[in-house]
């Protein structure tokens, strides 16, 4: 279907334009929610709202550049490291202040 | 081979085999820093014009690196510090009692932060100084987890904020202009909307990273907490890489498009956190929350050059004082945390007052927290000194009293809050004899001789100056017209 | 793709994106973070790049979401519903007019930018040289292998991070059971599981060969790998691991290794990275197979999580 919009804006702009909202949902979701998991799920919406921008102004007539798409595939990869990483701090620092009463002193102490 | 890659290379070699090796893997760094420090003097010997493409493919796609001054003399200061770090960490477990997770892992996390640092210097390549931001946030932040996984947190939420701030300037800048090198950017950018949005995202993003005030709230917790070897690496490796990619950025790539104003916001806020950071360590009475807002100061002085080293035809001396004062910070700060370090293990509490009766049972130890002292301060003859001297005659040169005026003051506080800090160890022990103190804590070995060689080196910089400045030269952006002329790809 | 998709899609992927960051429930959330996962992959096919929309629904969505979940059902069991609570009102307001300025001013800047598949044209006439046809496996593991070898140290970073983490006495251990599955479908997970592992491992090696010509390649294979293992190991088919086996450690720095071998064994040839002459294909996809084993094993550990005290472990060794 041929509608008239197209005239307004390149599918490469509309992908990047709504990825440019996503980068300020996730931003706004970031600063307003409190807990820690909620702020990484925040954070992941904002990368997929960066890579979208990313790939959308790649966008050429006939192809989209495999330049900007590497880049995104190599940031997706990063994400879910540093995902993987900031997930098992959180529930590391639940477990370690359900399970100690006494508040494990955070200076070392060496047992002589 | 060449130490361009070997430098890169070596470290995430380690890295594996200390992986393979389980809990013996902390010994290869017997080898590793030695080697290191090797293939760093090779880097700072190279002839001036050192650089190649990574796979030899052309620039607007490829990546290249390039022993720039910059990158010569942080990549010499990192094999140092990181050196006698390991070295002191083999000898002074770094872990917390009992956790043998983070006596095994210390080390890859090391090796992985040396890699990061070293590829980061090197490369002229803005998406690949984004992988190598995160290689090393990611070791710097479960090396502060070892000290206190709530502040690491803290520190991994806003660091991940400054990553995805960095990716998406970043993510701009390659849709303007097709090409992330800095050096071919030089070329083209624009003061356009898109670009100077790019430049301000990547700029917020690496302030965060390198904890320039107002910026700076999750360092003193995070550099306070974690261990004594990774509080050096976290002052003098983590905050500087922040640093060079924005050297890189607002004096190469975007050389072009920024404005004296602007440099002025960067300078201003380093002469804030200069007098905001002493003022905070002046109201510390505990010893490490002291020396970590030391480094909010001392990253302060990075940014207070900023718009010297702009605002004059001959930036030499302003270049060379910004690039000295961070390897100066890095010797002096990393010697006085793992000095800091031994000291608060030998004694009862944490705090200041605690200190009495050190300098007695650990002279070495003492000394070098007092040499390092000497470098902070900005005392002659240091590193530190030859940096800040530098700074203020470029400042007086070019009529910037306000910032000579900084430099001053804040050579005047970090005296205040260093010396009381120093002067607690030559206190009487309260209470008990003097020798109790002087059993407990070790007074020798390596781990004693770390801190007082790296604080040696810092004052040993003071006698280098002209040498130093001379490498600090090489490849500058406002030296000579880059001598690396990539061909446009056809 | 016509116009009205994509405009219908993008609506879509702002509104699952909207509901799963500001929903009350953390399951439902995650649920609708995983949903926007997936829009983003058809997102990307309507941009004609395969090999995003492949790494986004099985990295982005798929991991994440595993991870997510993981993650949540870990905090409710010590009573933390990761429900979002409100922050004042103050603060909302003035979040919101920053970031609705912030989101103004970068729409300005993207849509100041032309659309243009620029290098795409610097890319086309190297490809021949490679004697691959997928261009985005050429950017990925020649044009810029070096990002690649770098972000293979990253992933293994993570892991050896997420390690760290492991309380004192849980080391050398094996991570705590996921406990995502009760016993009927633990007893379903063991039987599909035994089928399972060798189809994506077979399905993933297909993924890495196809990725020199088609859509696909090492990131995206290794998930399917991950996802296998991750089932596999829920039915008991395979033990989870403890952290310190040789052989584990050896699957985990291989990829890596190789990587960085053949890149340093350029030197030979020129330099950092650099293929010999007719050598380059095989040479990718050697390091795209041992990338591909590594990456699986990777994703499948830093989903488990950090070694935990006594997790199925019949003899807690205490500490080391």
């Amino acid at each position: 279907m041929d509608l008239p919009l197209p005239v307004l804006l390149s599918t490469g702009h509309l992908y990047a334009v709504t990825g440019a909202a996503l980068v300020g949902l996730g931003l706004y979701a970031f600063i307003t929610l409190r807990h820690p998991l909620r702020q990484l799920l925040a954070v992941n919406v904002v990368g997929a709202g960066i890579f979208l921008i990313l790939g959308g102004l790649g966008r050429g007539p006939d192809a989209t550049d495999p330049f900007p798409q590497a880049l995104v595939i190599t940031g997706i990869v990063v994400a879910v490291a540093l995902t993987a990483f900031g997930a098992a701090m959180i529930v590391r620092q639940a477990q370690t202040r359900a399970a100690a009463k006494p508040a494990a002193d955070d200076n070392e102490n060496p047992a002589p | 081979m060449s130490p361009l890659d070997l430098l890169m290379a070596a470290p995430l070699g380690f890295m594996a085999a200390a992986l393979m090796l389980g809990p013996s893997g902390r010994w290869l760094i017997l080898l590793a820093a030695p080697l290191m420090a090797g293939l760093a003097l090779w880097l700072a010997l190279l002839p001036p014009d050192a650089a190649y493409l990574v796979g030899q493919w052309d620039l607007p796609l490829g990546i290249l690196l390039r022993a720039d001054g910059v990158a010569r003399l942080m990549i010499l200061a990192t094999a140092l510090v990181i050196g006698a770090v390991g070295l002191h960490a083999l000898a002074e477990p770094p872990e917390k009692p009992g956790h043998a997770a983070q006596a095994e892992t210390f080390w890859p996390l090391v090796y992985l932060m040396w890699a990061g640092a070293n590829a980061g210097f090197l490369t002229t390549d803005l998406f690949n100084l984004y992988v190598t931001l995160e290689m090393v946030s990611l070791a710097a932040v479960a090396l502060a987890a070892m000290g206190s996984l709530a502040a690491a947190l803290r520190y991994f939420m806003i660091a991940l904020l400054g990553s995805l701030a960095y990716l998406l300037g970043v993510a701009l800048t390659v849709a303007r202009y097709d090409t992330v090198d800095v050096i071919l950017l030089a070329q083209v950018a624009e003061a356009d909307l898109a670009t100077l949005l790019a430049l301000g995202l990547m700029t917020a993003g690496l302030l965060i990273k390198a904890a320039l005030f107002p910026m700076h709230g999750w360092l003193p917790p995070a550099h306070a907490a974690a261990p004594a070897p990774a509080s050096a690496l976290l002052s003098a490796i983590a905050v500087k890489l922040g640093f060079v990619i924005l050297v890189r950025l607002w004096f190469e790539a975007f050389a072009a498009v920024t404005g004296p104003a602007a440099l002025h916001v960067l300078g201003g806020l380093g002469a804030a956190a200069v007098i905001y950071g002493s003022i905070q360590a002046m109201r510390q009475d505990r010893l490490k929350p002291l020396v970590a807002y030391s480094t909010v100061a001392q990253v302060g002085y990075l940014f207070l050059a900023f718009p010297l080293v702009a605002g004059t035809v001959e930036p030499s001396g302003a270049w060379a004082g910004m690039t000295l004062h961070g390897v100066a910070h890095m010797l002096a700060k990393a010697a006085m945390f793992l000095a800091a370090g031994l000291m608060l293990k030998a004694v009862a509490g944490d705090r200041i007052a605690d200190l009495g009766g050190l300098a007695q049972a650990m002279p070495l130890t003492v000394t070098a927290f007092g040499l390092a002292v000497v470098s902070l301060m900005g005392l002659p003859p240091s590193g530190g000194f030859t940096a800040k001297f530098l700074l203020l005659s470029a400042a007086i040169e070019q009529g910037a009293f306000l910032y000579a005026g900084v430099l001053v003051i804040g050579g005047l506080l970090a005296a205040v809050y260093l010396f009381r800090a120093l002067s607690a160890c030559f206190a009487p022990l309260a209470g008990a004899g003097p020798d109790t103190a002087s059993r407990g804590p070790v007074t020798g070995g390596v781990q004693a001789v770390a801190p007082l060689a790296l604080a040696g080196l810092a004052i040993v910089m003071g006698f280098a100056g002209t040498a130093l400045v001379d490498v600090s030269a090489i490849e500058a952006p406002w030296a000579t017209p880059t001598v690396i002329q990539p061909e446009a790809a056809p | 793709m016509t116009f009205a998709f994509d405009l219908i899609l993008c609506l879509m992927i702002l509104g699952t994106a909207a509901i799963a960051l500001f929903v009350r429930d953390a399951l439902a959330a995650i649920a609708f973070f995983i949903a926007f996962g997936n829009l983003m992959g058809l997102a990307w096919l309507g941009l004609d790049a395969v090999n995003v929309a492949l790494a986004e629904i099985a990295i982005g969505a798929g991991v994440t979401g595993v991870l997510l979940i993981l993650a949540r059902a870990r905090l409710l069991a010590l009573g933390d519903a990761a429900t979002s609570t409100g922050s004042p009102l103050l603060l909302r307001l003035g979040a919101l007019a920053a970031c609705a300025g912030f989101v103004v001013l970068l729409a300005a800047a993207v849509l100041s930018i032309p659309p243009e598949s620029g290098l795409d044209r610097v890319v086309a006439p190297l490809m021949p040289g490679l004697g691959i046809e997928n261009r985005v496996t050429g950017v990925l593991l020649a044009f810029r292998a070096y990002d690649t070898l770098l972000e293979s140290f990253v992933l293994l970073g993570a892991l050896v991070a997420v390690w760290s983490l492991a309380p004192a006495g849980a080391w050398p251990g094996r991570p705590a059971d996921p406990g995502m599955a009760d016993a009927p479908m633990r007893r379903v997970a063991g039987t599909f599981g035994q089928l399972l592992l060798p189809v994506a491992l077979v399905m993933a090696a297909y993924l890495v060969w196809a990725g020199s010509d088609l859509p696909g390649g090492a990131f995206q294979a290794g998930t399917v790998l991950a996802g296998g293992l991750l089932v596999a190991g829920m039915g008991g088919t395979i033990g989870l691991p403890s952290s310190d086996q040789p052989l584990l450690r050896a699957a985990l720095v291989l990829g890596p290794v190789v990587f960085l071998a053949i890149g340093l064994a350029g030197v030979a040839a020129g330099g950092l990275l650099v293929y010999p002459a007719g050598l380059a294909k095989a040479l990718i996809v050697t390091i795209e197979y041992t990338l591909f084993l590594s990456i699986g094993v990777t994703l499948a550990l830093l989903v488990a999580g950090p070694p935990m005290p006594g997790a199925s472990d019949p003899d807690p060794e205490g500490k080391g």
